[in-house]
């Protein structure tokens, strides 16, 4: 392959310089007109803090929302993959009333805007059934126990322990729709001959799921669905709406009470940058060792 | 055409490539109740009829071979045997089970029927020989080791016992298909249906397939074979079918058929296929 010359352009410089400017006018915009006064040295602090009276360092509010996100994805994930699982095999079962009833619950969760969903399920599923286990008064009580330290690494500050399993299972329900998809594809891309000669060696369908169907197709849709939950990281900052404590609300907390919008908004991004970007890579790690 | 069954086989026939005929409850001289009976079968495809008025008995240890032109409902034929398509009129009863809506009994002509495909359908995650394996131990409950032996022993049979542990991809046509012929017979099914084995294949790999159904018939299987390998009918077939637009035009022993059909359609068939 002949190596293409790398040089710039006289139009490469243009549309740098084009970028150039449109961040200077920006910059201008903001330090001039709106009489901003940058205050990232106060950021870290927001991340990390001293402990006077423990002597350690101790997660601030936005580490803390940072910890509570990475929690949220992967209890939600997991819960998604397996919901999904049950609908992608749902959606291409033989009985039409399944076949069915995954196929609207999917449509609907595809049609209508994540944040009006979340509400949804909040309302009507996550408080009822916080509200039907007792899930507060057992929270509690665990906070107040002797050692609560495992379940706090777990599930944080166990107070908030219901409002971030509202959060959990509302995502995943949201998520399961599109991992269900995700599978659903995955069934039907395995070729029907291999379905048919599994049938005629005499497996019902439930053992040409489990040993002929299933195992190449979920190894097939890996790709998809780690780009699923690099999305469900992102999905995670709309159930700041509903007060869990992850890192959106988090950063909205931080603005408010001290005005640093965007040292704080910028830090966030980075930060969900960072994570994202992260799971991204070693997604393609894994995969490249995969070939 | 081999001694019967006397040499003692209990229950279902656990070694088809032994000598001589495996044969349950006599032979087909004193036993002449069908294996495979289709009586008046129709079968549409929304406004298209496939199959028209099919009668077709198959005794056991018959050797049936399937011809037409394409798109004569030969495939279609075969695979409403396994239930792999579901007749619309008449009934088709094998091995005493009546082929209807009941799962049972799908289930259990398919234990007794074993399939070959034209695309071999092997499965590509498992080596060649949990593919062998994995019917008798999931469908029979058959023990890993008892599987694995009866497995090595089919694989032995069809002369590749080495690939035991390579995956699909990795070998040729011929042996995949090879492969294919094994998976059934590990089953150890009464009759054999084959569909179209040989079509998919480069023709330096069609011997060795026709070669191990060759040796098979010999051992007194079963078998309905639709193929356009006419040589091999000539050799093996106890009578040739021939069937034209979903129906049974003519149906006679190889002699009688390659020399002397009776139907004008199927000599316009015989002219064009044995040109070559």
């Amino acid at each position: 392959m002949r190596r293409r010359k790398r040089s710039l352009h006289w139009i490469d410089w243009l549309i740098l310089a084009v970028l150039a400017g449109f961040f200077a006018v920006i910059w201008f915009r903001i330090s001039g007109t709106l009489n901003y006064k940058w205050q990232w040295d106060r950021i870290p602090n927001y991340i990390l803090r001293w402990d006077e009276e423990d002597g350690r360092w101790v997660a601030n509010l936005l580490l803390q929302g940072l910890i509570t996100t990475i929690r949220i994805s992967i209890y939600a994930s997991i819960l998604a993959l397996i919901l999904g699982t049950i609908l992608g095999i749902a959606r291409c079962s033989t009985n039409l009333a399944i076949r069915m009833l995954a196929r609207t619950y999917l449509e609907f969760l595809r049609n209508i805007p994540p944040v009006v969903v979340i509400f949804i399920f909040y309302f009507f599923l996550s408080e009822q059934i916080v509200a039907a286990f007792d899930i507060e008064r057992w929270a509690r009580g665990i906070a107040r126990s002797e050692n609560p330290e495992m379940w706090e690494f777990f599930f944080g500050d166990m107070r908030r322990f219901p409002s971030m399993i509202s959060g959990v299972l509302v995502l995943a329900l949201f998520e399961s729709a599109f991992v269900g998809e995700i599978v659903r594809a995955g069934i039907q891309s395995i070729p029907r001959g291999q379905r048919e000669a599994a049938r005629a060696i005499g497996m019902g369908w439930g053992d040409e799921m489990r040993f002929v169907v299933l195992p190449q197709a979920l190894r097939k849709v890996i790709p998809p669905m780690s780009n699923q939950f690099i999305s469900l990281v992102k999905d995670s900052s709309i159930i700041s709406l509903i007060s869990v404590q992850e890192l959106t609300y988090k950063t909205v907390e931080l603005v408010s009470s001290t005005r640093m919008i965007f040292e704080a908004w910028l830090t966030t991004a980075a930060l969900y940058f960072l994570l994202c970007f992260g799971l991204s890579l070693l997604f393609r790690r894994l995969e490249g060792e995969r070939r | 055409m081999g001694a019967d069954g006397a040499a003692g086989r209990q229950g279902r026939a656990s070694d088809p490539f032994a000598t001589g005929r495996a044969v349950q409850g006599g032979s087909p001289v004193t036993d002449p109740a069908p294996i495979i009976a289709l009586r008046d079968v129709c079968k549409f495809y929304g406004p298209f009829q496939a199959l028209t008025d099919v009668n077709l008995d198959i005794r056991q240890g018959e050797r049936v071979v399937v011809c037409g032109p394409s798109g004569s409902g030969k495939s279609t034929m075969i695979r409403c045997i396994n239930r792999l398509e579901e007749h619309d009129t008449g009934s088709i009863i094998v091995d005493g089970v009546e082929l209807d809506e009941e799962t049972r009994n799908i289930r259990a002509v398919r234990q007794d029927v074993g399939m070959v495909f034209q695309q071999f359908n092997l499965f590509p995650h498992l080596t060649v020989l949990e593919n062998l394996t994995i019917g008798p131990i999931r469908v029979r409950r058959m023990g890993r080791a008892q599987a694995e032996a009866l497995g090595r022993k089919f694989l032995d049979r069809v002369h590749i016992p080495e690939q035991a542990d390579k995956y699909p991809a990795q070998l040729s046509g011929g042996q995949q298909q090879r492969v294919a012929i094994a998976r059934a017979l590990c089953m150890e099914p009464r009759i054999m249906l084959f569909d179209e084995p040989t079509s998919a294949l480069d023709p330096e790999m069609i011997n060795e397939v026709l070669d191990v159904m060759v040796e098979l018939a010999g051992t007194g299987m079963t078998m309905v074979v639709v193929t356009h390998e006419m040589g091999f009918a000539r050799k093996v077939a106890d009578r040739i079918v021939f069937m034209e637009a979903g129906r049974i035009v003519e149906a006679a022993p190889p002699e009688k058929f390659f020399s002397a059909p009776d139907s004008e359609r199927a000599r316009l068939f015989l002219n064009q296929i044995l040109d070559h």
